[in-house]
């Protein structure tokens, strides 16, 4: 079997990208892209990308070649509701960091998914605020060193695909970098769905968490998320003491529902803005 | 002519719907009207007051000070709002609740108010209308038809009737 | 029912602010309930549906900006209600707005801070927070009406002045005009001026700059933007070290509102320029003062005013020629001293300017105090 001769570089533009070396944005970038390719889509002008601060929020922004709303910290989710209320044609898809989507961003990210708002939530989880130097995040390990945890971080991450799940989303994933396949297939298949969808991916800042939790580059973290994973279907038969220090990766849910673009065409018969 | 008109009494006696009535009742006059309200936190039962300026000049400054006519619906109405009526005003009370002498160098008209709603159209509520008719009666501020008309609008459908009736026992009783 | 009829009408200022709304062209509302102005919140989710529109009640207020940055990237015209508190929340938002040359409305209607303060009664306090609410150098176009007409009237020219030079306009109303009602008088359609974003050619690439105010494209048209808060070239590219870029953007953006002062600051006046005790006032305490100026008169002073249709930016030549001529300006609002100090920096020293304040519980100065002060200066 021939592989097809593809490059990411027809959807974005001539421009260097800014992240680190061993940055695993650039795997999260790469899956999108191919998903997108693999969907058949030529361009992304069927695309609106919002995205916050941080720097999974410059995976659109600029260099998609596509419109991308580039917003202030944590409101990524509500610029993308009023672009997909005015225009529920188009594919609204949103990139963020732990810190962007689930710290400043949190309340808009439950709200989004109780409203089934028909977006896509990609959620890249360092596990540290890493543009800002490495503090600490909700989503950092419990105990690990950070510029502002000198002696640990004392307080337990967030689990964000099962506050999703619970808040009502149509689907909710974690994945990792040591996943790229499964979650190239997670985004081709979300970008088939409708309502609220959001995909976390577990990723590596070699830059400033890597350091500190003593991995000596990208390759090693990545190693260790793979040690780390624990699928989701395993979960059940395991004790919560085995639990600990691991990561759940698969699908949490997958179903279907009316969106809020549904909903409210359904109670006021009306869609597309007018004039 | 410019009237400034201050109705008062406690929340949940329609005193800012009377005014609100009563204010577009004179846009259809063709007078500039401005009405405003305040009334405590708690929906019921702490003083409320609705006032109207209703002129055939521009309105300047939007409250009123001293009234012309004084609308008062409770006892505390009566004895927080005497003061602002001007000498030689026109002051209406509702005598189902204030029923002790009112001493004051004004016109005032005694009216049953509540009395007459709860007897004759069965509820309390109903007596803001019937101040409202009187008031149109005795002051002439307003056209009644305009009175009718605003009231049609303005109240739920199938409250208007009993509406209607209640102002024009207002009216009447005069 | 789908647009008001031209006529004339009984409304609270709220409703006028919606209906204005509407009129002007929104079709997209987003809020969050707060007094005094989730009336325009409540109009706008039952107005809106009929024409087209939608109106959604967000989770706070800074998604409620957030949704109408994005509802306006995505052509619709649209705005939000607010007070103060809800204000403040909305200001890092507000500036992203200008940055990226979003045209939106904010209404903020006042109540009496700061914080909680007494939450349902009538303030002036926000007069800087409209102006200097969000970091940065940034221009700000805040318009104060003093009546429900203007409550309709100006509301329309905020979604005009948005639209025509691509910048968030916040209204600056008080719970006295919003939740009042007055006699108003709906024009037909024909004799309302409504101003649109001028929209890009097709083979157009630069949506911020090259021109004062460039065109714009909406998401979803294939014209490919990149819409960032970050300095950012013509192109919309993100440049964050080069000091020119940052100065050339920076400097378009302000100068943009800045070189159109005369034409933005709308102000009504009487014997402005040849009063002995002038006044310069805005939103509700305007209301006292021209029965001030005619009982002064009668008393022999001869009084003028300034009446402020726009606060924001600030009709500084207005209130110097006045100073040339009048000897004490009084400044009244229901703050303590917001605007009084914009008015001594643009009177140069030419005419003593004294502030009349008044604050709680939603006390407004009334004709007498202010008649007074005037009398206590012409003597």
């Amino acid at each position: 079997m021939v592989e097809e001769i593809f490059s990411i570089r027809k959807y974005l533009r001539n421009l260097k990208l800014p992240f680190c070396p061993g940055c695993g944005i650039f795997t999260v970038m790469n899956s999108f892209l191919r998903a997108v390719h693999n969907l058949g889509f030529e361009n992304l002008k069927s695309f609106v990308f919002c995205s916050g601060i941080g720097c999974s929020s410059w995976i659109s922004s600029p260099y998609f070649i596509a419109d991308s709303i580039h917003t202030i910290h944590g409101r990524s989710i509500p610029v993308a509701t009023g672009v997909k209320l005015v225009r529920p044609d188009l594919n609204v898809v949103v990139f963020g960091g732990d810190g962007d989507i689930v710290g400043i961003g949190l309340s808009h990210f439950i709200h989004a998914a109780r409203r089934n708002l028909d977006i896509l939530v990609i959620m890249i989880n360092n596990m540290v605020y890493g543009m800002t130097g490495g503090q600490v995040a909700p989503t950092t390990p419990f105990g690990v060193k950070t510029t502002t945890t000198p002696y640990g971080a004392f307080e337990h991450p967030i689990d964000a695909p099962k506050l999703a799940v619970t808040a009502g989303a149509c689907y909710s994933a974690r994945w990792t970098t040591a996943h790229p396949k499964e979650l190239r297939e997670s985004i081709e298949k979300t970008l088939r769905m409708k309502g609220f969808r959001f995909i976390e991916v577990v990723s590596q800042c070699p830059t400033t968490i890597g350091r500190r939790m003593g991995f000596k580059n990208a390759g090693e973290m990545v190693k260790w998320f793979k040690e780390k994973a624990v699928p989701v279907e395993q979960v059940e038969k395991m004790a919560e003491k085995e639990l600990e220090g691991k990561i759940i990766v698969g699908e949490f849910v997958e179903r279907e529902k009316p969106t809020l673009t549904e909903n409210i065409q359904s109670r006021m018969g009306r869609l597309r803005i007018e004039g | 002519m410019r009237v400034e008109i201050r109705i008062s009494g406690l929340g949940g006696q329609g005193v800012v719907l009377a005014g609100y009535i009563l204010g577009k009742a004179a846009v259809y006059d063709g007078k500039n009207v401005v009405q405003t309200q305040s009334y405590g936190a708690e929906a019921r039962g702490s003083a409320a007051k609705s006032e109207l300026i209703i002129s055939d000049e521009k309105i300047g400054f939007p409250m009123v000070r001293k009234c012309d006519i004084l609308v008062a619906m409770s006892r505390e109405a009566v004895k927080k709002n005497l003061k602002d009526l001007k000498k030689n005003g026109i002051l209406l009370i509702d005598s189902s609740y204030v029923k002790s002498e009112v001493k004051a160098e004004a016109k005032i008209f005694k009216i049953q108010a509540t009395h007459i709603a709860e007897k004759l159209y069965g509820q309390k509520i109903y007596a803001n209308m019937v101040m409202l008719g009187a008031l149109t009666k005795i002051t002439n501020i307003v056209n009644e038809n305009s009175m009718e008309q605003a009231i049609k609008n303005v109240v739920p459908k199938e409250t208007i009737i009993k509406n209607i009736q209640a102002y024009k026992k207002g009216i009447e009783i005069i | 029912m789908k647009m008001v009829k031209p006529g004339v009408y009984f409304w609270q200022g709220n409703e006028a602010c919606a209906e204005g709304a509407i009129t002007a062209g929104c079709r997209f509302f987003a809020g969050y309930p707060i007094t005094p102005a989730s009336e325009i919140a409540e109009h706008m989710a039952k107005r809106l549906p009929q024409i087209g529109g939608i109106a959604i009640q967000m989770e706070d207020e800074m998604a409620s900006i957030g949704a109408v940055i994005g509802a306006s990237w995505a052509g619709a015209k649209a705005m939000t209600a607010t007070s103060g508190p809800g204000f403040s929340l909305m200001q890092e938002s507000i500036g992203y707005a200008f940055m990226t040359e979003t045209p939106c409305v904010v209404v903020d209607v006042q109540r009496l801070g700061p914080s909680t303060g007494q939450a349902t009664k009538c303030g002036q306090g926000d007069v800087m927070q409209s102006r200097w609410g969000t970091h940065g150098d940034h221009a700000a176009i805040v318009l104060a009406p003093n009546s429900v007409q203007e409550m309709f009237d100006l509301t329309i020219k905020a979604f005009n002045l948005a639209e025509k030079y691509r910048t968030p306009v916040i209204i600056l109303a008080d719970a006295t005009i919003a939740h009042m009602r007055e006699k108003i008088t709906v024009p037909s359609l024909e004799e309302i001026e409504i101003i649109n974003r001028k929209k890009p050619e097709a083979d157009e690439k630069a949506f911020f700059g090259f021109e004062e105010v460039p065109p714009m494209p909406a998401v979803g048209e294939g014209f490919n933007v990149p819409v960032t808060g970050s300095t950012h070239n013509e192109y919309g590219i993100r440049f964050t070290a080069d000091p020119m870029v940052h100065r050339k953007l920076v400097e378009r953006l302000n100068s943009k509102i800045e070189n159109h002062v005369e034409e933005i600051a709308e102000v009504e006046t009487y014997n402005f320029d040849d009063c002995k005790i002038g006044i310069v006032s805005f939103g509700c305490t305007s209301r006292a003062v021209p029965e001030a100026v005619e009982e002064a008169e009668k008393r022999g002073v001869k009084a003028g005013y300034i009446r402020l249709k726009t606060i924001w930016p600030f009709p500084e030549k207005k209130v110097e020629i006045m100073a040339e001529k009048a000897e004490t300006i009084i400044v009244p609002e229901i703050n303590l001293k917001q605007l009084f100090y914009e008015v001594e920096r643009a009177s140069k020293g030419l005419a003593k300017v004294v502030p009349l304040n008044k604050i709680g519980g939603g006390e407004l100065i009334t004709p007498e105090e202010l008649l007074n002060k005037i009398l206590e200066a012409a003597n």
